[in-house]
């Protein structure tokens, strides 16, 4: 069970909304994912041309809680801004604080998620900020009393895959908050993996959103989250140098 | 001219948001309206009057991740 502040989730996939084929195909891997918690941007809304449907008006809002994200932010007001306005839909109390640094690597400014996760704890906000795996700032956001660390395995949207798998340790084996591994994830083994390692949930929207076929993408990365999680509470063997028989060494037939 | 809407100059004039939802088709939609950037609630949307040289966000939510 995944608990993030005062809620419980049975699902470890926090899953993405953008970028899908279209609202049927989105509708039916957000089903099979089984995911609870639906990421979503703000955005100005296009009054002028013709109506456009929308997905989240289309979902069962009793069925998720939304986790809007502060994505076009530039700095930490950008981000507050944009998450009280997510806020006052009245859908919703979680943000994902993404404050980008970089566009050419859409890599996270830690100056400013800090200085934003700050603001937006003292606005009463559940506070998820996305970040590099950088293990000393996750320990600083930590003791800011954020609900959770969202440390990307590697750039968003790049399904480059767990390229530090050494850092996202020492976060997850540092913090007594939940780690979600947020961006980067590519294939239902980066998401095992980050499982693996000890993540308490994942976070992906491009790997199912552009597969080839992305319903049953979202059902392989349900499969392979909770495959990675039991095998992280089942406990793996010890790596050895070489090999040990599984076969008994007694009792040969032959001499 | 009178206000400012999602960055475009309107010509008509609003008494106050709700009038403005109205106008748009958007009173049953997942709206939030920031007037001067200042977030309007739903309850104050007719409350709330609009006057010239306002600037208004209509702001929903898209996919994302």
């Amino acid at each position: 069970m995944l608990k993030i502040a005062d809620r419980t989730f049975q699902s470890r996939l926090l899953l993405g909304t953008g970028k899908y084929p279209s609202f049927e195909v989105q509708k039916k891997a957000v089903e099979v994912s089984q995911a609870e918690i639906l990421t979503f941007a703000v955005r100005r809304m296009n009054i002028f041309s013709e109506e456009q449907p929308n997905f989240l008006e289309q979902l069962d809002l009793t069925k998720y809680t939304l986790l809007p994200n502060t994505a076009g932010a530039k700095n930490a007001e950008e981000a507050v801004r944009i998450a009280k306005l997510a806020r006052a839909s009245g859908l919703c109390d979680m943000i994902k604080v993404e404050v980008i640094g970089d566009w050419h690597t859409l890599l996270p400014d830690p100056l400013e998620t800090l200085k934003a996760s700050e603001m937006l704890l003292e606005e009463g906000f559940i506070v998820l900020p996305y970040t590099s795996d950088d293990v000393v700032l996750a320990k600083r956001l930590e003791s800011l009393g954020v609900h959770a660390i969202m440390p990307g395995a590697s750039p968003i949207g790049s399904g480059k895959g767990i390229i530090n798998p050494m850092n996202l340790k020492f976060i997850i084996e540092q913090s007594t908050i939940p780690i979600i591994v947020d961006a980067g994830i590519g294939s239902p083994k980066d998401a095992a993996y980050a499982m693996e390692l000890g993540a308490d949930a994942v976070l992906l929207n491009t790997a199912v959103a552009g597969a080839k076929d992305p319903v049953r993408m979202a059902e392989a990365m349900k499969l392979a989250i909770d495959a990675g999680r039991l095998g992280f509470e089942a406990g793996r063997i010890e790596e050895k140098e070489y090999a040990t028989p599984s076969s008994p060494t007694a009792g040969m037939v032959t001499p | 001219m009178s206000i400012t809407v999602n960055g475009r100059k309107q010509l008509e004039l609003f008494q106050n948001v709700q009038q403005l939802l109205k106008h748009y088709g958007l009173e049953n939609r997942i709206v939030v309206v920031e007037v001067n950037q200042e977030i309007v609630m739903k309850e104050n949307y007719e409350m709330t009057s609009l006057s010239k040289g306002d600037v208004v966000e209509i702001v929903h939510f898209v996919g994302g991740g």
